[in-house]
Order: C-alpha cells, then structure tokens, then sequence
C-alpha cells in the first residue's frame, strides 16, 4: 500500500498486543495488525469501541511494546520513545498546574527555547486554534473542547514529523468538529505531516484523510480494511459530504464496519455481563 | 446565605452559649448551682483572666515562645516530608526497604516520645520543636509519597511524548503534583505542630501556652485553664487563616482544595 516514492513514516508489522488481566489471564488486544502512513500522508483508523485504536497509537508512540511484531519509524526500528512523533493523547493530558498559554511554551521551553520567544510562539498557536484570549486560564477553566485545542497547540509547537490523534474532536459539538477539522486540513495542508487519527466517526473519517483503515472488534482485533478516499483537496469537511463519491465510499466502508459495531457491542456487554 | 446573616447566626451560638454558661454558673436552679464555678469557672472570670494577660502584657511571651515552636516543627517537619516523600516515590526499592519501619513509627503515639526529647534535648524549645517533628513529618511525607505516586499516567506520557528527561519530569510533573498534595495536607500539619509545641510545654517546660495551662490546672485555677484554651484557640484559627491565604496563592490551578488528612 505505501508509496515506494515517499519514505514510511509508521509502519506496524504484524503488531500483536497483549494485556495481563486480573491474575495470570492475558487478554490479546490486538493480533496480527499491519498498517503503514507514508510520509505525508493523512490515514484514519475508525473501528469499534475497545477495539484496540489506542492501544496502536500508543505502539507507534512507543509507550507500548508489542508482544510481536515489528514497529519501523522512517524506515528504523523502534525503540524507545517514537521522538518523532506528537501525540494527542483521548484523555486529558494536559499539565493541571500549568496555564494554557505554559502548557503549549513548554514543549518550546524543555528543548532550551528562550522563555520569552517560547511564550510568543506559543500565544500564536493558541490564536491559531482560537484561544488567543485564554492563555492565562488553567485547564480547568476550560471547557472540553478547549482543552483539546490547547493540546493541539501543545504538540503542534514542536513541529512533529508525525502526529498522532486519539479522537481529538471527542468532545466538540458538531458545528466546532468541523471549525477544527478544516483548522486541521489547513494545518496539515501548509506543512505535511504523517497523520494517524482516531476517530469513532467514519464521515469524519473519509472527510479528513486520505486513507481509512478500519479495525474489526476485539480480542485478537485486526485491521480488516483500508480504502483510499481519492477525493480532492483542498476538502471542506461540509461541503465533502455532499459529494457524490464521499456517500459511496460511506456506504462501502459502513457496510463493512457495521458488524463489526455490533460485534464490539455484543462482546462489550457479554464482558459486562460476566464481570 | 448571605454574609452578614451566616455571620449573626454564627455570632448569636456564641452569645447563647456563653449566656448559658454565665446563667448556671451564677444563678441556683432549684437551689442548686448546675455549674459550680469552682468546676467550670464563669465566662466573665475567663474574660477577665484572658485581659489580664494581654493588659499585663505576660501572654505574649508565652504565645511567641508556642508560635516559634510550631513554626520551627512545621518547617523542619515539612522539609523532611517533602524530601523524604520524594525520594521514596522516585525510588520504590528504597521506600519498599523502609516501608516497615516508616509504619511502626507511623504507629507510635507520639506522646510516649516527649519525655525521651526532653532528656535528649532538655526542657528548652527543642524538645517541644522534635515532638511535634515527629507528627508534622508523617502527614507531609505520606501525602508527598501519594502525590508522586498518584500522578495521571497519561500526563506523565504527555510529558514524555513532549520530550522531558526525567529531571524535567521531575521538575514540571512530580514536583507539581508533590506540592499540591502537600498542601492540601498544609491545615493538618499546621494544626499538629501547635499540638506537638503546646502538649510539649504541658509535659514539662518553662514557657508557652501549654505551660500556662499547666500551671493553672496545678492550682485548680479553672478559669485561666479556660483563658488558657481560648487563647490557643484563637492562635491556631489564626495561623489556619494564615494557611489559607497562602494556599489560595499557591494553588490556583485547582478547581477546589480537597482537604486530606
Ligand atoms: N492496560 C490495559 N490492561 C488491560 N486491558 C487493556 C489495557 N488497555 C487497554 N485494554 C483493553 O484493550 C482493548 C483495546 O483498548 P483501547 O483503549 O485501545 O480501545 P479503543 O479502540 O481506543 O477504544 P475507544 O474507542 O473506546 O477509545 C480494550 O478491550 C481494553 O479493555
Ligand atoms: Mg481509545
């Protein structure tokens, strides 16, 4: 699937991952899952709930070892932290203690940045998500959703060479996920980055990126299938969605993803139900 | 409610209680006194006792003499918290090696150690300073230890995915989250450091609040053990309100101190 042309930005061979639960019993989360971005290239991973869509992001940041299989970052093995990467953590990870405006100078700062110049980029890129007037705010005097932001300014400040979404548009209501999904094309347009992005949205999905994967239900979940959305850029994320080709790819790809949802679901709540 | 209003009820328990009080230490009830004087002495007599101090001008040294004690367990006690508490988070091998010994002394009643500190350190200010040490250290320690250890994994993951060492974890994550902890336990400690200085000075010393108190209950001097406690009263809500003004600075970044003890 990767360009031969363009270096590979991520690539997961074969990637097993496996929990310890509760004693000795192992749960496999994810068995098996290849999926490669080139450099550049924007890919969406949609699949059900507990699948494992962190649990891959987390491998390619290097947080997570795999029981097996191969993690190749620009072409060299893994190991360690993956410092070339950004990553846009599902929960909060912002620093509590910190203002808004500190918490995106101090990946500026933790390289040596001069305070002052770290303060100026940093007010610039809050302006950039729509939060130049919150810098002296604490994360908890944020809403969820401009905490998101502040943490995309926060990785996007020190200009990663891959960056790695855990559903960042989570918590935003319809209207701002589409505010920040064009923030983010435009972003991502000026300065290509290698993009993995999480999404449980599939309109989301294709509207954004140039390729889905989609993951199939757990335990032992895989990556069952990869589209290319061959719609052009520049996209707007409302205006896509009228088009023609955008509702056929949905149907193919939803046709696809549809039983895996309702595996997810089953397993999730005869896991439940067990517990 | 309002202010003003919480603040007249908050007041009128005062005045009924103290009127109470007076009324049955004064006034036979079915020609008997409920509250003997000799007992529990008369709010009045308090009052006049707690003026004589101040107007002769005798209370002060005592209150300084408690107040440097409290201050010095407090500091003392706190850096060695904070330092300790540190330490054994960051390095579980050594916390798990002393974790038996921190929990027998942990364990203690401190109260069995004031008279070993007075023979150690005699009946100065130190042995009063050691005892209430020992009971500033554990609250700090233990709440340190907890902060460190109870970090969010995943702003630590932040932290590491942005690039920091561990020194630099150290200093914008731990340390943080230490301090943090440490001062919702800040009320607490405070409150033990006047406990070690004044049961100190009850047990045998020359000066300060718990001397005065002493003093007064070896003569049955009801009435200045009384005084003697409302003025300690008074002195810690003093120090408490001294706490939560610099906690309210130091802690703005939280939605709201949750006290922990
Ligand atoms: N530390 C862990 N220990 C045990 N099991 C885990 C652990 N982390 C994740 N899992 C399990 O692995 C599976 C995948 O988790 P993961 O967080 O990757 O799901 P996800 O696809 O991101 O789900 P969601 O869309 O809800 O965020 C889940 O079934 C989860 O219960
Ligand atoms: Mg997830």
């Amino acid at each position: 699937m990767a360009d031969t042309a363009e270096p590979v930005a991520v690539a997961l061979d074969n990637a097993t991952v496996a929990f310890r639960v509760a004693g000795d019993r192992v749960y496999t989360a994810v068995e098996r899952a290849s999926l490669s971005v080139a450099h550049g290239e924007f890919v969406a991973i949609v699949g059900p709930t507990g699948c494992g869509k962190s649990t891959l992001l987390n491998v390619a940041a290097g947080l997570l070892k795999p029981a097996a299989g191969a993690v190749r970052i620009f072409d060299q093995p893994l190991t360690g932290l993956n410092r070339d990467a950004g990553y846009l953590f599902q929960a909060d990870a912002l620093f509590p203690w910190k203002t808004a405006i500190d918490n995106v100078a101090i990946g500026l700062e933790i390289k040596g940045a001069p305070r002052a110049m770290a303060l100026e980029r940093a007010q610039g890129w809050l302006t950039s998500v729509g939060l130049g007037a919150f810098g002296n705010r604490y994360p908890h005097m944020l809403s969820g959703g401009q905490r998101k932001r502040v943490g995309l300014a926060q990785v996007l400040i020190r200009d990663p060479k891959i960056l790695l979404m855990d559903e960042p548009f989570g918590p935003l209501d319809a209207q701002t996920r589409q505010i920040m999904g064009n923030l983010l094309l435009e972003l991502w347009t000026a300065d290509r980055k290698a993009v993995l992005f999480v999404t449980h949205d599939l309109e989301e999905a294709i509207a954004l990126a140039d390729r889905v994967v989609i993951m199939s239900a757990g335990p032992g979940a895989r990556i069952i299938g990869d589209w290319k959305v061959a719609l052009p850029r520049p996209r707007d994320i409302s205006e896509v969605r009228m088009e023609k080709q955008f509702h056929e790819l949905h149907r193919e790809i939803w046709s696809v993803l549809k039983d895996e949802v309702m595996k997810g679901y089953a397993q999730s709540s005869l896991a439940a139900e067990a517990s | 409610m309002p202010r003003l209003t919480l603040l007249f009820w908050q007041l009128m328990v005062a005045v009924v209680a103290l009127s109470l009080w007076q009324f049955f230490a004064t006034v036979p009830v079915f020609g008997r006194m409920l509250l003997p004087p000799f007992f529990f002495s008369t709010p009045v007599d308090v009052a006049s006792q707690i003026y004589k101090w101040f107007a002769t001008g005798v209370i002060w040294k005592h209150l300084m003499i408690t107040l440097w004690e409290s201050v010095l367990a407090f500091v003392i006690g706190s850096v060695g918290g904070v330092l300790v508490g540190f330490w054994f988070a960051r390095q579980p091998r050594v916390a798990a090696v002393f974790d038996p010994y921190v929990k027998m002394m942990n364990a203690l009643p401190r109260v069995v150690l004031a008279p070993i500190f007075a023979l150690w350190l005699g009946l100065g200010i130190w042995s009063k300073v050691a005892l209430g040490v020992t009971l500033v250290f554990f609250i700090v320690f233990f709440n340190v230890y907890q902060g460190v250890k109870e970090v969010s994994t995943t702003v630590l993951d932040n932290g590491r995915m942005l690039g920091m060492s561990e020194r630099q974890l150290t200093r914008h994550v731990y340390w943080p989250s230490a301090l943090s902890w440490m001062f919702s336990s800040l009320h607490t400690a405070v409150g033990f450091a006047v406990v070690g200085a004044v049961v100190g000075e009850y047990l045998g010393s020359a000066a300060g609040l718990g001397y005065l108190i002493q003093q007064a209950e070896g003569v049955f001097d009801v009435g200045a053990v009384f005084a003697g406690m409302f003025v300690l009263s008074a002195f810690v809500i003093l120090i408490d309100f001294g706490v939560t003004l610099v906690e309210r600075r130091l802690l703005v970044w939280r939605p709201a101190p949750v006290a922990r003890d």
